[in-house]
């Protein structure tokens, strides 16, 4: 494994039960990276971002995060794997009875001695850099779900991790604070120097800030590359997905009977 | 909600809650006339009938609780009920001391009544009462009342017809 | 021949049907157990921190103080009315105190207290417990490797085991004062009879313990079924309204059911 590595999953299968989720996916992470996956509703991209926290292991493969296997990791290794790890849940999760500051507070008085005086500096710095310092006394309901998402995201950064999974944070925010959002997962990035996993089904918004995609389709890695490349592409899915087309490999119409059979025409009728 | 507010209903709710507690201890209940196992020492009583007596039934002595009935339980010699009963040890009796059972009311529930006596010595822990007068039966005392008048009754007629 | 291979398929479905329930039925009460082992196996965490348990005794306690002490209040009136009613025609009205104060201390303060708590406090419990993991509040708790049964499970269950013996109390208490009010204040019964005759026939022991032990083990029976159906519910709207009608019932019928078992072991046999 490269030394620039952070995230390493080789030969991945997930199957709730009968239903088989993930087949066979690869991927690596670069450190410095934001790399997004992206594929249709219910094509197994938030399982994979729970195989990468542990929360869910996998029927076979490996999941490595900075040298360590996650898949092997028992109930103390996965509390260690999880405080070097951020997660944005869809919607934020933020607690809704704790205060902006205190939702951001929340990780470092769990997992650290720190004083009052530093952690009131560390939350404010953090709320600083998602530009909310000012919304520190609020609570969650008194916030737009575009400054929600930007204290969880400061919550997730809290710990300073060295990977941060964003579980569809784009989703139902306005154009506005949907290029804020982009552009901070982008900056923090770069300035924190940690590493940004994007799940996402919006195709403009992170073509604009990421460093390389993943396609999932049918829980298989459709196609991968960096942003121009997949612009170019020529993989038939793929262009319908970017460009947003009706039909193309994806069909409109779920796959069923004829039409003759299930109207009863053409006097067939059963 | 401030910290400081939650706390001091907090702690408000919990002195109220041990408050009701003790008031149910103190002023419903009869946890200060309860006395403790180790205070008592047990004598014995033997009658031939005990009614409705129950363990747990007051003994009183010129109308002051001064023990409970500890056990009640068959002779299977002498076919006798022997009841067991435990005195507060604050109260001393002369050995000779006679127990009754009696009803308190017309309905009311029944106890153990202490009619002190003269002797020099007290009761000790294993006594056993010698003067005992068994509970008032009500259906024996009917039927001895409706004998009696019946009797009576027939003697006049009697007299009556003497006459 | 149609007919009885009809008989048939309806007999093997209904078999199917009953077979599959007590299945369900009994995985739950398994999944249930295990949860409570869990709970109490980690209350050591949710102890460590005290202020966890007082914010919860706040929240299921303090705020059930009001329809706690108000319908104690009416409760022990209408004992002192009835109570009267049926005992001036044996001629001892003056045993109201020992009718009214036997029937709250034993009774129906634990009793009814606890079905005021479970349909006050419980759904509460439940109804907060399950939003938390509707909107990914437990999920966001476990990647920070913090664990949401020690954190919010746990001080939640001990709230309320810690108010339910406490507001029964109460209950009783303002019960025998609202008896009181009726029957010595506005009937006329003598004072100190109606105190007398109640502090000779209720025993400390006997009957207030009892009552305080009853209401102890009701405590625990809701908290219990309250945390579970919360953790358990559905991560929906629905999930979450279904749970909460499900902890009012659940624990309602757990109440009754145990208050009969506790009282043959209690109140006879003498």
């Amino acid at each position: 494994m490269a030394a620039d590595t952070l995230v390493d999953i080789r030969n991945l299968e997930f199957a709730y039960g009968a239903r088989q989720i993930l087949t066979g996916i690869s991927m690596t992470m670069k450190r410095g990276q934001v790399v997004a996956i992206m594929g249709g509703s219910g094509c197994g991209k938030t399982t994979l971002l729970k195989l990468i926290s542990g929360t869910l292991r996998p029927s076979s493969g490996e999941v490595v995060v900075n040298g360590e296997a996650v898949h092997l990791m028992d109930t103390d290794g996965l509390a260690r794997h999880r405080r070097k790890l951020g997660v944005l849940f869809q919607f934020g999760a933020l607690f809704t009875d704790l205060s902006v500051f205190d939702n951001v507070a929340f990780p470092l008085r769990e997992h650290t001695d720190l004083p009052e005086e530093l952690i009131r500096d560390l939350v404010l710095l953090k709320l600083h850099s998602v530009g909310l310092r000012g919304a520190h006394a609020l609570m969650p309901h008194q916030l737009s779900g575009g400054m929600a998402r930007r204290v969880a995201l400061a919550r997730s950064i809290a710990l300073d991790p060295a990977l941060v999974l964003f579980d569809e944070p784009f989703t139902g925010l306005d154009p506005i604070s949907l290029t804020v959002t982009g552009n901070l997962i982008r900056r923090l990035t770069d300035t924190l120097g940690m590493t940004s996993v994007v799940v996402t089904h919006d195709v403009a918004e992170s073509l604009k800030i990421v460093d390389e995609v993943y396609f999932i389709a049918d829980g298989r890695i459709a196609a991968h590359g960096t942003p121009a490349e997949v612009r170019d592409t020529r993989d038939a899915f793929v262009h319908q997905f970017i460009y947003g087309e009706e039909d193309g490999p994806m069909r409109f119409h779920f796959p069923g009977g004829s039409m003759d059979a299930d109207f009863g025409l053409g006097g067939a009728r059963a | 909600m401030n910290r400081t507010i939650v706390d001091m209903w907090v702690g408000i709710f919990v002195v109220a809650g041990l408050g009701a507690i003790l008031l149910l201890a103190l002023r419903v209940g009869n946890a200060s006339a309860t006395f403790n196992v180790s205070d008592t020492y047990s004598v014995y009583a033997d009658f031939e009938n005990i009614g409705g007596l129950k363990v747990r039934a007051p003994v009183k002595s010129a109308g002051v609780v001064v023990g409970r009935v500890a056990n009640i339980q068959l002779n299977s010699q002498t076919y006798k009920a022997r009841a067991e009963l435990a005195i507060d040890k604050r109260y001393q009796f002369p050995a000779d001391t006679s127990a009754a059972i009696l009803t308190a009311g017309l309905l009311g529930e029944q106890y153990i009544g202490f009619d002190a006596g003269g002797d020099v010595e007290n009761l000790k822990q294993g006594s056993v009462l010698q003067i005992t007068q068994s509970a008032i039966v009500l259906e024996k005392l009917i039927s001895q009342f409706l004998y009696n008048k019946a009797a009576e009754g027939g003697s006049s007629d009697k007299a009556a017809e003497a006459k | 021949m149609v007919w009885g291979a009809r008989v048939l398929k309806a007999l093997a479905s209904g078999f199917s049907h009953i077979g599959r329930s007590v299945v369900e039925g009994t995985w739950r009460l398994g999944y249930a157990s295990r949860f409570l082992a869990l709970v109490l196996l980690r209350s050591g965490l949710s102890f460590g921190r005290f202020s966890l348990v007082v914010r919860k005794v706040y929240f299921s306690g303090v705020q059930s103080l009001i329809i706690i002490l108000v319908s104690g209040l009416f409760v022990g009136m209408v004992l002192g009315l009835q109570g009267y009613e049926t005992l001036v025609r044996y001629g001892s009205a003056e045993a109201l105190g020992t009718l009214v104060a036997l029937s709250l201390v034993r009774e129906l303060g634990p009793v009814v207290a606890a079905l005021l708590f479970a349909s006050r406090a419980g759904s509460a419990i439940t109804a907060e417990i399950g939003l938390m993991k509707a909107t990914e509040q437990l999920s966001a708790m476990e990647v920070m490797a913090v664990d949401p049964i020690a954190r919010v499970v746990g001080p939640h269950f001990w709230g309320a085991v810690i108010s339910m013996p406490l507001l029964a109390a109460m209950f009783s208490a303002i019960g025998v004062f609202g008896g009181y009010l009726i029957g010595v204040v506005l009937i006329g019964v003598d004072d100190g009879a109606f105190w007398s005759q109640m502090q000779a026939a209720v025993d400390f022991r006997h009957d207030v313990m009892n009552g305080i032990i009853k209401s102890a083990v009701f405590g625990f029976a809701v908290a219990a079924i309250a945390t579970f159906e919360g953790y358990d519910a559905p991560p929906t709207a629905e999930g979450v309204s279904g749970a909460t009608t499900r902890t009012v019932v659940t624990s309602a019928l757990a109440i009754l059911a145990l208050d009969f078992v506790l009282t043959s072991f209690m109140f006879t046999g003498q």
